[in-house]
Formats: structure tokens, C-alpha cells, sequence
């Protein structure tokens, strides 16, 4: 094998190269079908344009998603995050709307630690259900999906709370330094997170615990702990993208605030390749896959595709997308393809054929 | 043999993977009516050889024919209904679903779609009764014993009217007995004509077994023997390819007076320490830098006690003191809170965690120990990774390769490493040479020796008697989920004689075989 081959290789069995084709065929899509997709503009000291709004667009979906991603990790899921969006906006809105001035810096503040302290209780109590008491991931978080848009409800007492804030509309729709604040908090979020996994040992020993419960344990590992860890954070992560959400039209609405985006985050995080089963976790492949699915969304959007059939394309490029990644279908196609090339194949299977 | 035609003949097999050529040229010869060992070390291309035989892997060059006319299976579905059927050494079966539905699965027989489950449990039975077992095809099949789901898989194998049976280690986890009732099944196949490739580390059971041998070394074939034609010396020689004294000069080595050690201060001591439905209460005392061996019978509770003493399960009865202190070990943590290390049998499932890489395998334990908050420095790891992948010989030396890429001699020697570095003060090794070549039999047993006389306390679980005996001062004999009695290990205790043990008293018979 030549080396230009061997580095294509590699390249092509990068976990990933599909998702980052994908995501570039969408933009190329765009481009042809509307020639100024890409152009971005300088306008009263802000840039605008259709890719500074996925990014910003995206902001909550990668919030969440770098939670889910590592609750995934540990094995488990987390399906309470869009409940958690809907009650850390409705308490935070809810606290500034009784403020006499809703634009006060410190109202504000005082709102957003109401909000991330709530959603660490609620982490807490998910994270006591699976690890303390042993309740399994997807039941003991379907209880806080369900019993939270209740607590949301409450919270607003079953109205939409609107608000005239501009310290927290600027969560959402603000500017810094030309570039929307949220694509800011989103990105410090994904540092802080990466820090706390990557930088402590806390990254490989959740791996370690989703990679193999037991021998973890018998290893000396805390595994409770960890667990209880994840479901906080995830929580966390949901509170701050519950901010961005109410922010993005100044109203807490505690049926529709995050509503679904638990499926959109599970699905960023199997994107950007981390395992539904456990194990080895990638926070870039979650926010890759974050701005994909945000991407398809401005599309069906930009492309005058009708709401009714909207789902049904969206539906159709992720199934695309998570086919094409699979090794096992893309080796069935190569093999049935004329000239397939053989090496990038063999290459990205796992290597368990090199025999014992 | 010379005047019949083999059943089946592998020429000039070859088949690389990136980086790896597993088989090189490879000719392999099976007549109808004999037991075939397939020999050789871990990565010699015994695995690969059945795989590409069975259709898992596609050979790159040579021609495979089966009763003369040339084959090529696409996976072991096809080559199973042209009449090769193969028994892994992990039983492939669903421990979930009853006996008579793991042996028909996917071949239920039916009437319209409907299966019909009067014909296939009767069908079942039969089967079962070919094998001389006798037990209900109706139970989960989870509930039965590794033994018997082995030979459930056995079945289900036969059924399937074969002509070639492979069995790739199917005796790793059997004890005496069962293996001598597995022997019985294979000679009654072979007496019926079926053609059985046997591959094992065994080397007694080769020759209690084997009509030929065929030897593999680094991917090619080292020759086709008569068992009765290789002595023992001679095909470990063949297989390792050198002259094999380690395990020789392990035996001069002058062993520390027993009874002095034994005179010692005790490191730990477990009182009246059991288990309800594990393991009746026992009492054991470790010294310092004393090789305590548990023998005994498969499923006599050889696990139970290591997994007492680590606290991986939580004792019932009795206490645990260590250095004198009393010490309850109710979970592992609290037992490598007192420097206690446990490598399990099952390194697949309870030690190592496949997907995260070697080094990290190796920090795991000393991570988890220090807390996530506080990392363990790259540079730090890096020095413990490559002294231990030195000084075990981990191969590929290669730390960040997933450890699931390893063969299962370097697995071991992976987990070995990871409790190493963490200093332990007695060290649980429970099988840790089950499964792995002899080179690497070797050194693990060498260094369990050197450990010992650095001051390391050692528990060491084997089922074979002749390594317990080589490394023990001390031998624990099980029976029954029962502590027996302890032998001191002087020139007065011989295999016969802890044998004699394990089956004096009243008469036992495997407690889970049916």
C-alpha cells in the first residue's frame, strides 16, 4: 500500500469523515440552490448571515448535547433534557417577570442561578434514581420527561410567561465582539465540559464505567459517583440551553420550551460517534453533529420545503447519514461497487480480525 | 489413515490483514473418523485458519475442498449446512432462552410457520441423550452449569448433520471430570465417522485425545504428526520453536522454607468468612510474601473465596483482619484500600475494559484509587505503562492500541500490570494463566515467584495442579464450596496427593453437573 493510500486511510476510517461530508454536502446543496448562502455581512457592527445563524441557532442543541453526550458515555441516556429546558427557563423568566425592573443586570443574574440551581437539583434527583437507586436510565429519566413539563406548568401556572428583559434576551439573540453571545456561552460550556472530562481523569473513567460496568468496579472505581456526576452535568448543560431558548422570544412557554430536543441531542451525540452502548465518547463529534442536524434544519427552512413533508426529509438525511457511517453497510456497498477500493475498508473495521 | 481420502483439505492458505500476515501458505489435512489437534501459540493462525475454513474471513490465496469438491463459504451459516459446524471456546448461546430453543434456533421445526414445540423438545432430548446427557430441555439454559451448555452447544453443532466438528478450546473452563465426559462425546463422534479439528492449550489433553496433530508457528504450518509419533518435549518445542527450559528451572529454584514463612506475621486473616449459597465459612491466613494455591475442582468455590477476600462480593459471615486490624472488605474499594489487587478469571468481562487503550487498562486502578480529580501526570503514566510493557513483555509494545486487539496472554499480562503498579500487598490471581500460551505461562509464574520473595503476599487459583504445586508454599484445598483442609507444600506433597484430597471424604461428584 502506497502512503497517500494508507493516509487516505485513515482519513476515511476517521469516525468522523461521514459526518463532516455530510455536513459539507448540505452547505454545498445550500450554496447551488441559493448562491449567497455563505456570504456573510457586516451590519451595524454585527456579522449576519445564514451560517452565523445555524451556529447560533445550534448554541442550545450543543448544550445539551455535550450533557447527553456524557451520560451516553456511562451507558445511560438522558431523556429529561428538554423538560429541563422548559423548567429552568420558566423559573428564571418567571423570577424576572416579578422583577419591578426587568432589565436590571442583578434580577437577571439572580434568575439564571435560580435556574442552574434547579436544574442541579433535578440532575441530582435523576442522577440518585439510576445510581443510587438502581433504576434504569430510560425509565427513571422518562419520569422527569413526563413530570416535568408538569413542573414547568407550574412554575408559569399554566400561562406563557412573557418578559421585556434585555440582559437575558441578550442570552439568545445578543452580540459580543460581532458574533452572537450564545455561540460564546456555547462555546465556553463545550471548554469547561472538555476541561473537566479531558483534563481530570474523569473523561476516562466514565468511558471505563460505559465501556464495562463491572470490571470498573472491580478496578476500585466509584462507579455511582460517576454516574450521579453525569446526570448533574447533563442537567446543568439542559438549564443553560433553557435559557437560550426562553431567551430566543423572550417568553417561557412550558409545553413548547426544548420541546423534542432530547431526540436531537441523542441524535448529535450518535452522529459525532460515541456509542449508544457506553465507552468511548467524543464531545467534538457531539457538537459536529449538533451543527449537522442544525444545518438540515436551516435547510428544510431555506428550501421552501412545506412543514408537512419537513420531518419526512429531515428524517431521510439522518438515515442517510447514520447508514453511510456504519462500516457494515458501507462494506456491503463497496462490495456490490465496481471499484471499490478495498484498503480504506479493511482499514476502519475493527482490528479484533487480527488474529488471537 | 495413508489408504482414505481426507474429508476435507486446506491448500496453501494464505491471508494477511493490514500490517499482519496470520497465514502463510498453510496446508492442513482432516480424515474422517479421527480428532485432529490444532496446535500452536497464541497468534500462530490457529483462529484464523478455522475462520477462513468456516467463511468469516475470505482467504487471499489457496484452495479449501470439502469430500473433494472445492468450497468457499461466505460465513459459518453456509459452511454449518455444507456440514462444518464449530464450537467456540466462549459459549455462542442465549443463556435466556431454554435448552431446546438454543439447539433449534433458526431451524425450528415448523408446520406453516408455526413451530412445533412438542417435536422439538422431543427432537432435543435425543440429541441430548446421544451426548449421554439427561437433563430438562424445557429450563433456561443460563440455568445450567458452563459444562453443560457447552455440550448444548455441542449438540446443536451435531445436529446439523456435520461432517467436520470444530471445537476451539472447548475444555478452558471444565474441570476434570467434565472434560473426561466431553472426551467420552468426542470419541463416541469420531467412532460415528465425524472428523473433529480439536484446538486447546491442554497439552495432556492433547494426547489424551488427538489421533494427528498439525503444528502452526507464526502463521505457518510447522508439520502434520501422529500423536503417538511427537512426544510431549517435542511439540511444545515445535510450537514455541526453541528449546523450552523456563518452566524447568522454575522447579530448581530453591523455594523458601514454607514453615518459616508460615512463622511469620500474617498479613491477612479471614475467619469463619463465607456466604450464603457461595461459599461455606472458611478460615485462611496469608503471610507476607507466602504463595498461598487454592485447589480444587471447577466450581468448588475457588472464585467464591477470591472474591470474598477482595470483597467483590460481600461476605455474610465471619471477619476479615488485616495486619492484625480487623478489616470488614465489603467492597472492593475498602479491599484495595488495605493494598489487596484481584485479577479475575474472566479478564474479558470483569478486568479489562476493551475499547479504553493499554495504558489506560494499566492506570485504571491507581486512577481510581486517587480520585478523578486528581490526574495522574502523562509523564508519570507513561513511565509506569513502558516500565511494565518492558518488564512484562506486553506485545505490540504499543500502549494506545485498544486492549481488545491484544491476544489473551498479553490481556493478562495487561491486568498483571494494572494491580502491579498500585503496590499491592497480596495479590488475588485467579486463572491467570488459563488460556494463554506457554511462553507467557511462563513468565507470569516467574514472576509470581519473584513478587513472593520481594515480600508480596500471593493467592494464587489454578486448575492446573502442577503450577499450584510448582508456586505455592501453601495449598488450600476446596471441595464442595468447602475449605478442606491446608497442605504445607514440602517434598511430601505431590499431585497424588492433593488430588487424593480434593476427592477424599464423601464421594463428590461435580456440584453442577448434571
Amino acid at each position: 500500500m502506497s502512503t497517500s493510500k494508507v493516509r487516505w486511510a485513515a482519513v476515511t476510517g476517521h469516525s468522523l469523515f461521514w459526518p463532516v461530508v455530510a455536513l459539507l454536502a448540505l452547505l454545498t446543496a445550500n450554496t447551488i440552490y441559493r448562491p449567497g448562502f455563505l456570504s456573510v455581512e457586516m451590519k451595524d457592527g454585527h456579522l449576519y448571515g445564514s451560517l452565523i445563524d445555524i451556529l447560533r441557532l445550534a448554541a442550545p442543541l450543543i448544550l445539551v448535547g455535550l450533557g447527553m453526550t456524557l451520560v451516553i458515555a456511562t451507558g445511560g441516556i438522558d431523556l429529561s433534557v428538554g423538560s429541563m429546558c422548559a423548567i429552568s427557563g420558566a423559573i428564571a423568566c418567571l423570577h424576572i417577570s416579578q422583577q419591578p425592573d426587568q432589565n436590571a443586570l442583578g434580577g437577571v443574574l439572580v434568575a439564571l442561578a435560580l435556574g442552574v440551581g434547579l436544574s442541579l437539583v433535578l440532575g441530582a434527583w435523576n442522577g440518585a434514581l439510576v445510581s443510587i437507586i438502581g433504576i434504569q436510565p430510560i425509565i427513571a429519566t422518562l419520569i422527569l420527561m413526563v413530570a416535568g413539563r408538569g413542573l414547568a406548568q407550574l412554575i408559569t401556572e399554566g400561562q406563557i410567561i412573557t418578559i421585556n428583559s434585555e440582559p437575558y434576551k441578550a442570552v439568545g439573540v445578543g452580540y459580543l465582539l460581532t458574533l452572537p453571545i450564545s455561540i460564546f456561552i456555547a462555546v465556553g460550556v463545550a471548554l469547561v465540559v472538555a476541561a473537566v472530562t479531558r483534563r481530570t481523569a474523569l473523561g476516562m473513567i466514565i468511558e471505563s464505567v460505559g465501556g464495562n460496568a463491572e470490571a470498573s468496579r472491580l478496578a476500585g472505581i466509584r462507579s455511582a459517583r460517576i454516574t450521579f456526576l453525569v446526570y448533574v452535568i447533563s442537567a446543568v448543560c439542559a438549564g443553560i440551553a433553557g435559557f437560550m431558548v426562553t431567551a430566543n422570544v423572550s417568553s417561557a412557554d412550558g409545553n413548547a420550551a426544548g420541546l423534542w430536543i432530547e431526540l436531537d441531542a441523542i441524535l448529535a451525540v450518535v452522529i459525532g460517534g460515541t456509542s449508544l452502548a457506553g465507552g468511548r465518547f467524543s464531545l467534538g463529534g457531539t457538537i459536529l453533529g449538533a451543527l449537522l442536524i442544525q444545518t438540515l434544519t436551516t435547510t428544510v427552512y431555506a428550501m421552501n420545503i412545506s412543514p408537512q413533508t419537513a420531518l419526512l426529509f429531515k428524517a431521510v438525511v439522518v438515515i442517510a447519514v447514520c447508514l453511510i457511517q456504519a462500516p457494515a453497510f458501507r462494506a456491503k456497498f463497496a462490495r456490490r461497487g465496481p471499484a471499490a477500493p478495498a484498503a480504506p475498508l479493511a482499514a476502519d473495521q475493527p482490528k479484533e480480525q487480527v488474529p488471537a | 489413515m495413508s489408504g482414505r481420502q481426507p474429508v476435507l483439505t486446506m491448500t496453501a492458505i494464505s491471508k494477511s490483514f493490514p500490517g499482519v500476515r496470520a497465514l502463510d501458505g498453510v496446508d492442513f489435512r482432516l480424515f474422517p473418523g479421527e480428532v485432529h489437534a490444532l496446535m500452536g501459540e497464541n497468534g500462530a493462525g490457529k483462529s484464523t485458519l478455522i475462520k477462513v475454513l468456516t467463511g468469516v474471513y475470505g482467504n487471499d490465496a489457496g484452495v479449501i475442498s470439502l469430500a473433494g469438491q472445492q468450497v468457499s463459504f461466505s460465513g459459518p451459516m453456509q459452511a454449518a449446512a455444507a456440514g462444518v459446524s464449530t464450537v467456540y471456546q466462549e459459549v455462542n448461546l442465549c443463556a435466556n432462552l431454554s435448552v431446546a430453543e438454543n439447539i433449534f434456533i433458526g431451524r425450528e421445526p415448523r408446520t406453516l410457520g408455526a413451530i412445533r414445540w412438542g417435536e422439538m423438545r422431543r427432537r432435543a432430548r435425543d440429541l441430548l441423550a446421544r451426548l449421554d446427557l439427561h437433563i430438562d430441555v424445557t429450563q433456561l439454559l443460563g440455568t445450567y452449569s458452563l459444562a453443560v451448555q457447552q455440550m448444548v452447544a455441542i449438540a446443536r453443532a451435531i445436529d446439523i448433520q456435520a461432517r467436520v466438528l470444530i471445537l476451539d478450546e472447548p475444555t478452558s473452563s471444565l474441570d476434570a471430570t467434565e472434560v473426561e465426559q466431553l472426551f467420552r462425546i468426542m470419541r463416541h463422534l469420531r467412532d460415528e465417522g465425524i472428523a473433529i479439528i480439536f484446538v486447546t492449550h491442554f497439552l495432556d489433553q492433547v494426547y489424551g485425545i488427538a489421533d494427528r496433530i498439525t503444528v502452526l508457528r507464526n502463521g505457518r504450518l510447522v508439520g502434520e504428526y501422529p500423536t503417538a509419533e511427537l512426544p510431549q518435549l517435542a511439540l511444545v518445542e515445535k510450537m514455541i520453536g526453541k528449546e523450552l527450559d523456563v518452566l524447568e528451572s522454575l522447579d530448581e529454584h530453591a523455594k523458601r522454607d514454607a514453615r518459616e514463612i508460615e512463622a511469620g506475621t500474617p498479613f491477612l486473616q479471614a475467619e469463619e468468612l463465607g456466604r450464603k449459597g457461595s461459599v461455606t465459612p472458611f478460615s485462611l491466613t496469608i503471610h507476607a510474601g507466602e504463595v498461598v494455591g487454592l485447589a480444587g475442582l471447577l466450581g468448588s468455590g475457588r472464585t467464591e473465596v477470591a472474591r470474598l477476600l477482595f470483597g467483590a462480593d460481600r461476605a455474610d459471615h465471619g471477619k476479615v483482619a488485616v495486619d492484625g486490624k480487623s478489616a470488614p472488605l465489603r467492597n472492593p474499594i475498602a479491599a484495595i484500600g488495605h493494598d489487596i489487587a484481584f485479577c479475575s478469571e474472566n479478564r474479558r468481562t470483569e478486568g479489562l475494559v476493551g475499547e479504553l487503550s493499554v495504558r489506560e487498562n494499566i492506570i485504571l486502578a491507581m486512577q481510581a484509587a486517587r480520585g478523578w480529580l486528581r490526574p495522574i501526570p502523562r509523564r508519570r503514566q507513561d513511565e509506569l505503562v513502558d516500565k511494565y510493557v518492558k518488564a512484562l513483555s506486553i506485545r505490540p509494545a504499543d500502549p494506545e492500541i485498544p486492549v481488545r486487539n491484544l491476544s489473551g496472554g498479553n490481556q493478562q499480562k495487561v491486568l498483571l500490570a494494572r494491580w502491579l503498579i498500585t503496590e499491592p500487598r497480596l495479590l488475588i490471581l485467579d486463572e491467570p494463566t488459563r488460556g494463554i500460551d506457554v511462553g507467557a505461562k511462563a513468565e507470569i509464574q516467574k514472576l509470581v515467584v519473584q513478587l513472593s520473595d520481594g515480600g508480596m503476599a500471593v493467592l494464587f487459583i489454578s486448575a492446573e495442579l502442577e503450577e499450584v504445586l510448582r508456586l505455592s508454599h501453601k495449598i488450600a484445598v476446596m471441595r464442595d464450596r468447602q475449605l478442606v483442609t491446608e497442605l504445607v507444600n514440602d517434598h511430601t506433597v505431590d499431585a497424588d496427593r492433593v488430588m487424593q484430597t480434593i476427592a477424599s471424604g464423601t464421594h463428590h461428584e461435580g456440584p453442577e453437573v448434571a
